[in-house]
C-alpha cells in the first residue's frame, strides 16, 4: 500500500480540470499505453498571454492522475513564461510529496507541460520529441532527460534515476550507462557511506588475506577514488606489503602519497589487518590503461 | 466503520472462527513445550499429533509424510534445496516461467551453483507447454518444480500427469500447491508427487505456519539443524498454536471442499460474467476450463490497475492487480507477460479471489460498483475518446 498524502488522494478521487479543451492553443502528449502511463495536456491562453484554462487526460495510477490534476491547477492563471518554469519538484511539493517510486509521475507532468508550451510556440506544427540519444530502450528515455532529472533533483544512484524517469526499470541493461551519466554530472558531490566494518576473523591464511584485501579495495576504496575520477588496482601482496597501482586521475595526482596513506592504507588496516603497509608500483601506475581498472 | 468486502483470498484469508477458538487456550493457559518431560508440556505433543493427522486426512497421505514449517516459502525453499543432494550427478532443474518467486528465485539461484535451469513457457491461456516438458525431462534432470495452480490467474496445471512423466524418468517432482489445498480435493496416496508445499494462511489458518509434504522414501536433507523436532529434518520448537490451527483448518477444508467448489464457483462466475457483460473492452486472463473455482483475473483496457484498486478500496472492496504500479516495479506481472498478455492489458489487470465467507450480496454490490469505476477512469483516459 502506498503512502499517499491526503492532498494526493483528494486530487485522485476528485480530479480538477479533467478533459480536453476544444481548439486549444497548446497540446502536450507524453507517455504511452505500453509504458504504463500517459498524459495529454491541453491549454488555452487569454489575450494577455496568461493560461486561461488547462485540462488533462491521464492513463495511469492514482499518483499519475493526481499529479496531472494539480498541474492544471498550478498553471492556470500563470503567464506562459512563468508556467514554463514549473519543475517536477514543484509539482511533487504541491502534493505534499510523492513516494520515491512515484516521482516519475511528477516528471511526466513537467514533460507534458513543456511539450504543450513547445507545441504552442511552434504554432502547433511540431510534435514534441525528446532530445538526445536513447539510453533506456525499454522506456525510451534519452540521455538528455536522464541528465536533467539528475541535475534538477540531485540524484546520486541508478535506483533514484529509475524512480524519477523510469530509465533502467525494464531489462536493466542500461544501468551501467546511467551510472556513467551520474558520475559525469554529480562527480565529486556524491558522498559514499562506507559499509560497517566487518568483524575481524582472527589470523588469516595467505589466501584469505589476499581475498579480503581485494574485497576491501573493491568495496571500500575504489568507490572513494572513483568519485574523483581515479581508480586503483591490486598488483601483488608480499607478506604484509600490499602493492597497488593508481589509475586515471590518481596516477597524475600530486596528492597520491596522501591518498595512499590516508585512504588506502588506513582502510586496509581497518578492514584486514593492522600490520599491512602499502606501496605504489610506480612503473605500473605510469603505464596508463594497460590493465583494466 | 466501513465494511470490508474481501475478494483477495489468494493473498491471504480470514482465520476461521473455529480455528481461532482452537488456538486460543494455547497462548496463556496451555503454553508448554512439547519436548518437555512434564505433563504440562508433554500434552502438547498429542495436539500436534492430531493436527498432523488432520492435515494428512485432507491431503490423503500418511501423517509421517508431513513436516510443519513456518510458511509456503520455507516449504518451497526446503523442497528444492533439500532434495538436490540426493542426485549429485544430475545438473538440470526444470520449472515454469509463471511460478511464485518462492520457487523461481530459488531455482535461479541454483544457476550460481552450476545447475542448468529450464523455465517452461505457457500459452496465451496460461497452459503449460507439455511437449516442451516431455522434451526437457531427460537423464540429467534432477528436479522438476511446477506449481499446482497459478496464484494470479487461477489456472490449474495437469499436475498428476506431469508428476507421472517426471517420476517415471527418475527425476524428483515438487509442486507448490499453496493455492490449491482446501480448494480442490487431493489424494496424494494415489499420486506420483514427491514433494508438495502448502501455506496455512491461504486456507483460513493463521500466518506463520505451512507444510511440506515429503513422500516416504524421498531423500530430503535436514533444513534446520539443532533439534529433534519434525524427525530432525526441521528443528526448532514447534509453533504449537499455528500447527493446531492449521490442523483444524484442514479438518474444516476437508468438510467444506464440496461447498467451496460449488458455492464459491457460482459466486465467482456470477461476478465475472456480470463484469464482463457490463464493461466493454475487457478480457479474461487464463484458461477458463482449468481454473480454481475462486479466482478471476480480468484486464480492463485503457486504464491502470492501481487506480482501479484505489477506487475499489474506497468502497471497501479488496482485490489485487498485476499492474506494475502496485508492486513498485515498472513492469507488469511476470505471469501475464509469460502468457503474452499485451502490456496494455496487463497494466489494467485485476484479480478477484473469493472464499467460502463471501456472500451473494457482496458480489451484487461489487457488480454494481465495478462498471461505475471503470467508466469513471476511462473518462480520464486519453486513449478513450469521449
Amino acid at each position: 500500500m502506498w503512502e499517499y498524502t491526503d492532498k494526493l488522494k483528494d486530487h485522485f478521487f476528485n480530479p480538477r480540470n479533467a478533459g480536453e479543451i476544444e481548439e486549444p492553443d497548446g497540446v502536450g502528449e507524453v507517455g504511452s499505453l505500453a509504458c504504463g502511463d500517459a498524459l495529454k495536456l491541453t491549454f488555452k491562453l487569454d489575450e494577455t498571454g496568461k493560461i486561461k484554462d488547462a485540462k488533462f487526460k491521464t492513463f495511469g495510477c492514482a499518483s499519475a492522475i493526481a499529479t496531472s490534476s494539480v498541474l492544471t491547477e498550478m498553471i492556470k492563471g500563470l503567464p506562459l513564461e512563468e508556467a514554463a518554469k514549473v519543475t517536477n519538484k514543484d509539482i511533487a511539493d504541491y502534493l505534499g510529496g510523492l513516494p520515491e517510486q512515484k516521482m516519475h509521475c511528477s516528471v511526466m507532468g513537467r514533460e507534458a507541460l513543456e511539450a504543450a508550451i513547445e507545441n504552442y510556440r511552434s504554432g502547433g506544427k511540431e510534435k514534441h520529441e525528446l532530445e538526445g540519444e536513447i539510453v533506456c530502450t525499454c522506456f525510451g528515455v534519452p540521455d538528455k532527460e536522464i541528465e536533467r532529472v539528475i541535475r534538477e533533483n540531485h540524484l546520486t544512484t541508478v535506483e533514484e534515476v529509475t524512480n524519477y524517469c523510469k530509465a533502467g526499470g525494464g531489462c536493466g541493461g542500461c544501468k551501467g550507462e546511467i551510472e556513467k551519466i551520474i558520475e559525469k554530472i554529480m562527480g565529486g558531490k556524491i558522498e559514499y557511506v562506507p559499509a560497517p566494518a566487518p568483524r575481524r576473523g582472527g589470523k588469516l591464511t595467505n589466501i584469505q588475506k589476499i581475498k579480503l584485501i581485494q574485497q576491501t579495495i573493491n568495496e571500500q576504496i575504489r568507490p572513494a577514488l572513483r568519485a574523483d575520477g581515479g581508480n586503483i588496482e591490486l598488483i601483488d601482496v608480499e607478506g604484509n606489503k600490499v602493492i597497488v597501482a593508481f589509475r586515471g586521475m590518481c596516477a597524475q595526482c600530486n596528492l597520491a602519497e596522501f591518498t595512499m596513506r590516508d585512504v588506502v592504507e588506513a582502510r586496509l588496516r581497518e578492514f584486514v589487518s593492522e600490520e599491512l603497509f602499502v606501496e605504489e608500483d610506480k612503473e605500473s601506475s605510469k603505464q596508463q590503461d594497460n590493465h583494466k581498472g | 466503520m466501513m465494511r470490508t468486502i474481501y475478494f483477495d483470498n489468494n493473498a491471504t484469508t480470514k482465520v476461521a472462527e473455529e480455528v481461532a477458538e482452537e488456538m486460543r487456550p494455547l497462548f496463556c493457559e496451555l503454553y508448554g513445550n512439547p519436548s518437555s518431560m512434564h505433563t504440562f508440556g508433554g500434552q502438547m505433543g498429542r495436539k500436534i499429533r492430531l493436527a498432523r493427522e488432520q492435515a494428512a486426512e485432507l491431503l490423503g497421505c500418511e501423517p509421517s509424510e508431513i513436516i510443519f514449517t513456518s510458511c509456503g516459502t520455507e516449504s518451497d525453499n526446503a523442497a528444492i534445496n533439500g532434495t538436490l543432494a540426493a542426485a549429485p550427478n544430475k545438473r538440470k532443474v526444470i520449472t515454469s516461467r509463471v511460478e511464485h518467486p518462492a520457487v523461481l528465485a530459488v531455482c535461479r539461484e541454483l544457476e550460481n551453483r552450476g545447475y542448468r535451469v529450464v523455465e517452461l513457457g505457457v500459452d496465451g491461456q496460461g497452459r503449460l507447454d507439455m511437449e516442451e516438458l516431455e522434451r526437457q525431462v531427460d537423464d540429467d534432470a534432477a528436479l522438476v518444480s511446477i506449481m499446482y495452480a497459478n496464484n494470479e490467474t487461477g489456472v490449474v496445471f495437469p499436475i498428476e500427469k506431469i508428476a507421472e512423466i517426471v517420476t517415471s524418468r527418475g527425476a524428483i517432482f515438487h509442486t507448490d500447491a499453496v493455492q490449491v489445498v482446501g480448494k480442490m480435493p487431493l489424494d496424494l496416496s494415489k499420486s506420483s508427487i514427491d514433494l508438495l508445499s502448502l501455506s496455512g494462511h491461504k486456507l483460513h489458518a493463521p500466518k506463520g505456519v505451512g507444510i511440506l509434504y515429503v513422500r516416504k522414501g524421498t531423500r530430503l536433507s535436514p533444513f534446520m539443524l539443532g533439534g529433534h523436532q519434525e524427525g530432525g529434518r526441521r528443528a526448532g520448537t514447534e509453533n504449537v498454536p499455528g500447527i493446531v490451527g492449521l490442523g483444524k483448518a484442514c479438518e474444516l477444508a476437508a468438510r467444506n471442499i464440496e461447498e467451496e467448489n460449488n458455492k464459491v464457483k457460482r459466486l465467482r462466475d456470477k461476478l465475472e460474467k456480470a463484469i464482463m457483460e457490463k464493461c466493454p473492452d475487457c478480457r479474461l486472463n487464463g484458461d477458463k476450463e482449468n481454473r480454481l473455482p475462486n479466482t478471476s483475473n480480468i484486464s480492463f483496457e485503457y486504464i491502470e490497475g492501481e487506480a482501479i484498486l484505489l477506487m475499489l478500496d474506497r468502497y471497501g472492496i479488496c482485490a489485487s492487480s498485476g499492474s506494475a504500479c502496485t508492486s513498485g516495479s515498472l513492469e507488469p506481472s511476470h505471469v501475464l507477460r509469460a502468457m503474452g498478455v499485451p502490456f496494455t492489458a496487463a497494466h489494467g489487470s485485476i484479480r478477484f479471489s473469493l472464499s467460502r465467507y463471501n456472500t451473494e450480496e457482496e458480489v451484487d454490490y461489487t457488480i454494481e460498483k465495478v462498471p461505475q469505476i471503470i467508466t469513471r477512469l476511462r473518462e480520464l483516459s486519453p486513449f478513450v475518446s469521449s
